[in-house]
């Protein structure tokens, strides 16, 4: 990689402005991309679907989505990618980091909200801005999509009785009549108010280079 | 009808006293009689009555000092004013006192609180109850931390408390110029260590926020091997005379043998209680028997080896508890939590009394410098500790510890029985009288004045409190949701992280400790299905529309159903007959079922609406209410396709819960839009192909109650009327389980 040196350097101080990685860990991710991506310059859903550990996840399906979301790019687009590059597999996981102890306030509360942003983009498959219910429904089942088998109508069941805890907690007093159109992302936040997102949603990225060490056994 | 209980009890109390130094005096010539009778020469007429104390003593005063202790605490509750000044512990320890000196002014002997008394059957229950209810995720996360204060915190806690100890008695005028280093240091190791009854009796009245709760206890649990190895470190050395440096390495390799095997032997226990409650299922009946011996045993096979008892202890609960959970029944369930719960009560009693008690029977040798120093050290050494390990923990914390924090951890460190049981069993040391008053006396001022003034304090401080939430679906979800996707990024990321491994982990070991089909079921599931039933027995039990739990509050299904989906037939009401056909199926379930539940945490003891003691009017009232929120529910306007009876999630609970027998439902004409909108609340049928079952009926898998209309297929009533808990257990132990709800 000797002729892209500079190249590649000049990029990854681009992206660590961006994203707030440390130029350790935007080199073991890049790593870590060129490895799943087998040396190509783009990744392709096929490349994160082959992934050996994710075949247990049940929502494996959401997730390799996101990476191809455009919304969690931060640029206001919407849509989604075919195949994207390290600029955008980098901004995905720069919604894990964990919050560190010089961030003032105001950079906590907006790293909740682009946490809670990120999940709510998983949800919301139609980017109408809302969770709908049948969207949600799709959330639950997802969720217990790999337990065995389970009752269409128990996945059913369970959406709609957390649609309508979200209904009760955020519009009070709803006549019969009216129609609660979905969650918005105002009534996701609410869901998570008492949750501390910011430290919750993070995993751990690596500081040391994983290159000596064996792949595929490396802790952190 | 209180002042009657207040007066009557201290005088019940005051007989109970009176009967129990008459029994100790009656114990003395109670052989007599016997030997009397056996000697006399004249025939004696045949003793109608006779006076045999010394065959039942043993257990007769045992059971009178339980008995007293209770009537104590039951005395204590009843006069409000009390109760909400004075600590409990407080006000034992002072009846205690109070005791003692009765019975020391009629020159008996008191009983003493007894190290092995204490260790072996007054300490288990109230760490086993900790640990098996022990809040897991708020323990694990802070793991780090309060390792660091368990083991950091308390050898500096004892180096410092023996170290400047041994200065003080090197003072001048002290007459404690015989005390020497290993004595003084062995002392520390016994004062310095955070008493977990102490703190549990503490903490558990000032209702502080779980991760302040989590760290002081925690600590208590942990430091508990600390102590061990200290101890009998000091004390063989003491013996010896000398310290060499291979000692010192070995005591460090103590250390962690006493820690670690303690874990080990708790773990060994743990999964041996996990699997055996796998084959319970035709035995409901010693289920709770088995969770409480194991743990016994693994507390005590520890303790053979002078490991760590009480980490033993913890860790056999906590693991076996999730799995023992899984497979036991529920009423096991109630019955495990509500003796552990019990059986801590009374051991918490007992000991704050007989700490009242020894303090006035025991030797003392009171000395001033000594003791007054001991308080101010035991102090400042906890300040110190807390603070400075603060300072490198938070470094390594993503939540850090505030002022406020440290300083209710520091004053929180309160000293207890532990310490002074294990006071009592030094042998051969002069000092020990000394070192007992000096411990009694730092008990009395962390639980009279550190324990007492910690509410206000904590008040003052405005320190977090708990939040007395209880966890929403939504959140479930999301926690579940959340580790899911964690997962899935370490696993883009390359490396494995903690969330890898426990999945790995609970996947595999899962398989082998629950029992079925259980295994595999998500979490997500037994939480919405607890959820829908704890719900269901609080319909039941208040019968009025008003107590319904805040989660349906207004919204209806109706609320949050898509609009304006067309649906073929437009059915302006269900009809008439319809009606009535739910309101005699719903009618009839919520008189008959019976049905094996799972084990539930966290479930409060519900009556059983179905026990014959039932008043008739009781059901006729929750019959009358349910009637009339059905007909509310029942009306259907014009376009919604809706649900006939239900917000679902209301009205499905009780019925979810309850299973019904094969009601050959006649099929009602009505029909409902059609299937196709996906959450059509029908009224489902139990569908004919599930095999009948008996009237006492359970059911296994979704049982459904389809109404068709006879001659339209498409359209199908789908109220759905139970999904019962997929409970593919063991089956049908009607009879012997309970299978109650209860």
């Amino acid at each position: 990689m000797g002729a892209s040196q500079t190249h590649s350097a000049y990029k990854y101080q681009d992206l660590m402005t961006k994203t707030g990685f440390s130029l350790e860990q935007i080199k073991n991710l890049h790593y870590r991309f060129r490895q799943l991506s087998e040396n190509n310059e783009t990744l392709s859903r096929e490349n994160l679907e082959n992934i050996k550990d994710l075949a247990d996840n049940p929502i494996k399906k959401q997730i390799v989505e996101a990476f191809f979301d455009k919304r969690n790019q931060h640029q206001n687009e919407m849509g989604s990618f075919e195949e994207i590059g390290f600029e955008q597999f980098v901004m995905v996981m720069s919604h894990f980091r964990p919050p560190t102890p010089k961030m003032t306030e105001e950079e906590k509360l907006a790293m909740r909200k682009d946490k809670l942003h990120f999940l709510f983009n998983m949800h919301d498959s139609d980017n109408d801005g809302k969770i709908t219910l049948e969207e949600y429904r799709k959330v639950v089942e997802e969720l217990l999509s790999m337990s065995g088998d389970i009752e269409k109508d128990t996945a059913r069941g369970i959406a709609d009785a957390a649609m309508l805890e979200v209904a009760s907690t955020n519009v009070p007093n709803m006549g019969p009549d009216d129609y609660y159109e979905g969650i918005t992302f105002e009534h996701f936040e609410q869901m998570f108010k008492e949750v501390e997102m910011e430290s919750r949603m993070h995993v751990r990225f690596l500081d040391v280079d994983t290159r000596t060490i064996h792949c595929g056994s490396s802790t952190s | 009808m209180s002042q009657l209980w207040s007066s009557s009890g201290p005088r019940l109390t005051g007989f109970l006293c009176v009967l129990l130094v008459v029994s100790a005096h009656a114990s003395r010539d109670a052989g007599d009689p016997h030997h009397q009778n056996s000697s006399t020469t004249h025939r004696k007429a045949f003793p109608v009555l006779s006076f045999n104390y010394d065959h039942v003593k043993t257990p007769f005063e045992i059971s009178l000092w339980i008995l007293l202790a209770l009537l104590m605490k039951l005395g204590f509750h009843i006069i409000p004013r009390v109760s909400s000044i004075v600590l409990e512990s407080c006000l034992l320890i002072v009846v205690g006192l109070l005791i003692g000196g009765i019975i020391k002014a009629i020159k008996q002997t008191a009983p003493v609180l007894d190290s092995k008394l204490f260790f072996l059957y007054l300490l288990p229950p109230i760490i086993l109850d900790a640990g098996y209810f022990l809040p897991i995720r708020p323990f694990t996360e802070n793991m780090g931390t309060i390792l660091v204060f368990a083991v950091v915190g308390t050898l500096w806690n004892a180096a410092f408390i023996g170290g400047m100890m041994y200065g003080v008695c090197q003072i001048e005028g002290a007459q404690l110029g015989h005390v020497d280093l290993l004595s003084c240091l062995l002392f520390g190791a016994i004062i310095s260590a955070v008493d977990p009854v102490a703190v549990l009796a503490v903490f558990e009245e000032i209702h502080i926020n779980e991760l302040l709760y989590i760290l002081v206890f925690g600590e208590s649990l942990l430091n508990d091997a600390v102590t061990v190895v200290l101890y009998h470190l000091f004390e063989e050395f003491s013996h010896a005379g000398i310290v060499t440096v291979g000692d010192a390495f070995l005591g460090v390799v103590c250390f962690f043998v006493v820690s670690l095997g303690g874990v080990m032997v708790g773990t060994i226990y743990g999964i041996l209680g996990a699997f055996t409650s796998r084959f319970t299922s035709h035995t409901r009946v010693i289920e709770p028997l088995f969770v409480f011996l194991y743990s016994y045993m693994a507390y005590l096979s520890a303790e053979v080896f002078h490991l760590s008892g009480i980490m033993s202890l913890i860790a056999c609960g906590v693991t076996m508890r999730p799995y023992v959970e899984a497979n036991i029944s529920h009423k096991s369930y109630t019955t495990i939590k509500y003796f552990l719960k019990m059986w801590s009560s009374v051991s918490e009693t007992l000991i704050f009394i007989f700490l009242g008690v020894s303090t006035v029977a025991g030797p003392h040798a009171w000395n001033w410098t000594f003791v007054i120093f001991t308080v101010i050290l035991c102090l400042v050494s906890r300040v110190l500790g807390v603070m400075g390990l603060t300072y490198i923990i938070n470094k390594f914390r993503i939540v850090k510890l505030t002022k406020k924090d440290q300083f209710i951890v520091a004053y929180g460190g309160l000293r207890g029985a532990i310490a002074f049981s294990l006071g009592f069993l030094l042998t051969n040391n002069e000092m020990k009288n000394m070192f007992l008053t000096a411990i009694i006396t730092v008990i009395f001022f962390t639980v009279f004045v550190q324990g007492m003034t910690i509410r206000p304090l904590v008040e003052l401080l405005a320190v977090k409190k708990k939040e007395e939430s209880k966890t929403s679906i939504n959140e479930e979800i999301h926690t579940q949701f959340l580790d899911h996707l964690l997962t899935g990024i370490e696993d883009i990321c390359g490396h494995y992280g903690h969330h890898h491994w426990k999945d790995k982990y609970d996947a595999y070991v899962k398989r082998w400790l629950i029992v079925g089909e259980r295994s595999t079921e998500p979490q997500l599931i037994s939480f919405y299905n607890k959820m829908e039933m704890k719900q269901a027995m609080m319909l039941v039990e208040s019968g009025s529309a008003a107590k319904l739990p805040t989660l349906m509050s207004a919204a209806t299904l109706q609320n949050i159903q898509q609009k304006g989906v067309p649906s073929r037939r437009a059915i302006p009401s269900i009809s008439k007959s319809r009606e009535e056909e739910i309101r005699k199926i719903l009618r009839a379930n919520l008189q008959k079922t019976r049905q094996k539940l799972y084990s539930y945490r966290r479930h409060d003891l519900v009556m059983d609406p179905f026990e014959d003691n039932v008043s008739e009017i009781r059901f006729r009232r929750q019959r009358a209410e349910m009637e009339k929120r059905m007909s509310h529910y029942l009306t259907v306007p014009a376009n919604r396709q809706e649900t006939p009876s239900v917000r679902k999630v209301c009205f499905e609970p009780e019925n979810k819960v309850y299973t019904y027998d094969d009601s050959e439902s006649p099929r009602g004409r009505a029909a409902q839009p059609s299937p196709r909108l996906p959450d059509a609340i029908s009224l489902l049928s139990k569908s004919p192909q599930r095999p009948n079952q008996t009237s006492a009926l359970r059911a296994k898998g979704s049982t459904e109650l389809r109404a068709k209309a006879p001659d339209e297929q498409e359209e199908q009533d789908q109220v759905k009327l139970s999904r019962c808990f997929s409970d593919p257990g063991p089956n049908e132990e009607e009879e012997e389980d309970g299978s109650f709800l209860s």
